[in-house]
């Protein structure tokens, strides 16, 4: 087993294989996102977000989540850094006038590193205050679930009020496009990496690909800019 | 339709492993866009000959395409500015009277410069040393429908066969990665029976040896395929992959 990890393919494995489950939250977390713009005042997004802070599942899936982006950053970097080496010091003086291979795939660890720069924001603004430090912003507020009246945190007022300065709309739209292009490659690669694909296939994940990695990247940044221009005050 | 150009060479010299290196220029008249690429060099080291001044040392051999020894990063890409060819198959009707050609030797760490454009390629001989072959004798040859072998097999088989171990999928690799010249090794023998029987012990041997000789990580950007005299295709990573991994686990 640790054979298979130290190789150059079973580290790729780790890769994608993370990089795979770190796509599936992408999707869970955007589905429960994009309640923010029922414009109900937020209840059915505090529905939702009370549901994912007490649902057992879901609190299992917190710390492995964590153990799949340090798994996902860690091997990264480290993959980076041995691939730097193996290229060598001397660059070529004419260049790479190579065509046909996409801008995102060759620059896969600046976007990782803007995308984790993001993620630190992010865990500041939301998660650190829901689950650590607490904020007035949350304070209750009784919502509607299913015929009852159940008093819940007011997770959309901090999202809310987090969203109406131009800054931090700004940061989230750039970190989705960030994201899209990650994933534009990312998609498709991981599961070459995990040897399924072939030439049939890959035209198929290319597409499919394609249109998770924009609709999820731009899916995240539309969001931010809809609350920042239509759902204040 | 002969046509005559005069064009400046930058080319890459070094005189051993230690040495630094630098460009030379030269100035080359009255080329035919009908001569060869490396037939221009000729013309160029004979000018250097005569001029008492040192040749400048590039490899080549068969000049047809099948030897896999040119190599040459012409004008930014391995095997230059054409597609599907190698450098021996490149012409000089590909460039424009009074261009600037530059050349540089196949920059990678697995690939030490020896002398100016010649490159240690040694180390794939050593992956394939470590298993990119038939060890058991399969005897004579089989009778046409005694073993069949569907035709897309068989296709695929010979597509992968066709890498001529060139190194320029190294050369074009951010990576330095090996993957699309040890992918074809593997998958030429994993698809057919005869190779079949070995295909696990191979596909691990080769990546080790692969991964020891410090070759990249496949990031999957595709620029080895792109630059591949032979059109050797990524879905032969996918297969190293699959076999590689398989391998492992069932270990
Ligand atoms: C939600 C966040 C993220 C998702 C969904 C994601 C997804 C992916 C996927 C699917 C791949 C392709 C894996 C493969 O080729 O096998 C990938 C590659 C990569 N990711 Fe991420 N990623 C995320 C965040 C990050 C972060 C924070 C970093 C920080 C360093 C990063 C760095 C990289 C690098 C360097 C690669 C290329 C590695 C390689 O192909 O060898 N990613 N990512
Ligand atoms: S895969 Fe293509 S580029 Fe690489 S060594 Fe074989 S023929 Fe040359
Ligand atoms: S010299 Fe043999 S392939 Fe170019």
């Amino acid at each position: 087993m640790s054979s298979l990890l130290c190789s150059s393919i079973g580290k790729k494995l780790l890769m994608g294989l993370s990089g795979l489950f770190l796509m599936m939250f992408l999707l869970i977390h955007l589905a429960v996102n994009s309640l923010l713009l029922v414009p109900d005042g937020g209840d059915t997004f505090n529905a939702a977000a009370h549901f994912m802070a007490t649902n057992p599942a879901i609190k299992i899936m917190e710390p492995l989540l964590g153990v799949g982006f340090l798994i996902h950053i860690v091997w990264g970097i480290l993959l980076t850094i041995q691939n730097r080496k193996a290229r060598g010091s001397s660059r070529y003086a004419s260049g790479n006038k190579t065509t046909g291979v996409s801008w995102a795939s060759k620059n896969m660890f600046i976007l990782g590193v803007t995308i984790l720069a993001f993620l630190v924001l992010h865990i500041a603004h939301f998660w650190v205050k829901m689950k650590v430090t607490g904020d007035p912003l949350l304070e209750h507020t009784l919502v509607n679930i299913g015929g009852v009246d159940t008093e819940v945190e007011n997770a959309y007022r901090l999202v809310n009020a987090t969203f109406s300065y131009l800054w931090i709309m700004i940061v989230y739209v750039v970190a989705g496009i960030g994201l899209a292009l990650h994933l534009s490659h990312g998609f498709w690669s991981s599961l070459q990496s995990i040897g399924f694909s072939n030439e049939l296939w890959r035209k198929r994940l290319n597409t499919v690909g394609q249109l998770y990695a924009w609709i999820v990247g731009l899916g995240f940044s539309l969001i931010a800019l809809l609350q920042y221009l239509f759902y204040q005050g | 339709m002969e046509n005559n150009i005069n064009i400046k060479l930058k080319v890459w010299r070094q005189q051993n492993a230690r040495d630094k290196g630098r460009f030379e220029t030269f100035k080359l008249d009255n080329i035919s866009t009908d001569s060869s690429f490396l037939e221009m060099m000729d013309i160029l080291n004979e000018q250097l000959v005569n001029e008492g001044k040192e040749p400048i040392a590039f490899d080549h051999d068969c000049r047809e395409g099948i030897c896999g020894m040119c190599s040459l990063y012409i004008n930014g890409r391995p095997h230059g500015p054409d597609d599907d060819i190698t450098t021996c198959q490149l012409h000089m009707r590909k460039f424009k009277n009074n261009e600037t050609i530059t050349i540089e030797p196949w920059r990678s760490a697995g690939f030490p410069v020896i002398k100016d454009l010649i490159v240690d390629r040694t180390a794939f001989d050593q992956i394939i040393a470590a298993g990119g072959y038939v060890s058991v004798n399969t005897g004579g040859i089989p009778d046409a429908n005694a073993l069949p072998i569907s035709k897309d097999e068989a296709d695929e088989a010979m597509d992968a066969a066709s890498c001529i171990g060139c190194g320029a999928c190294v050369a074009a690799c951010k990576n330095g990665s090996a993957m699309l010249f040890v992918s074809a090794k593997v998958s030429q023998l994993a698809l057919l029976p005869q190779g079949r029987v070995e295909a696990a012990r191979r596909a691990k041997n080769m990546v080790a040896r692969m991964d020891d000789l410090g070759f990249g990580n496949c990031t999957n950007t595709g620029a080895c395929e792109v630059e591949c005299p032979k059109g050797i295709s990524l879905a032969n990573i996918a297969r190293l992959n699959r076999e590689f991994l398989v391998a492992k686990i069932q270990d």
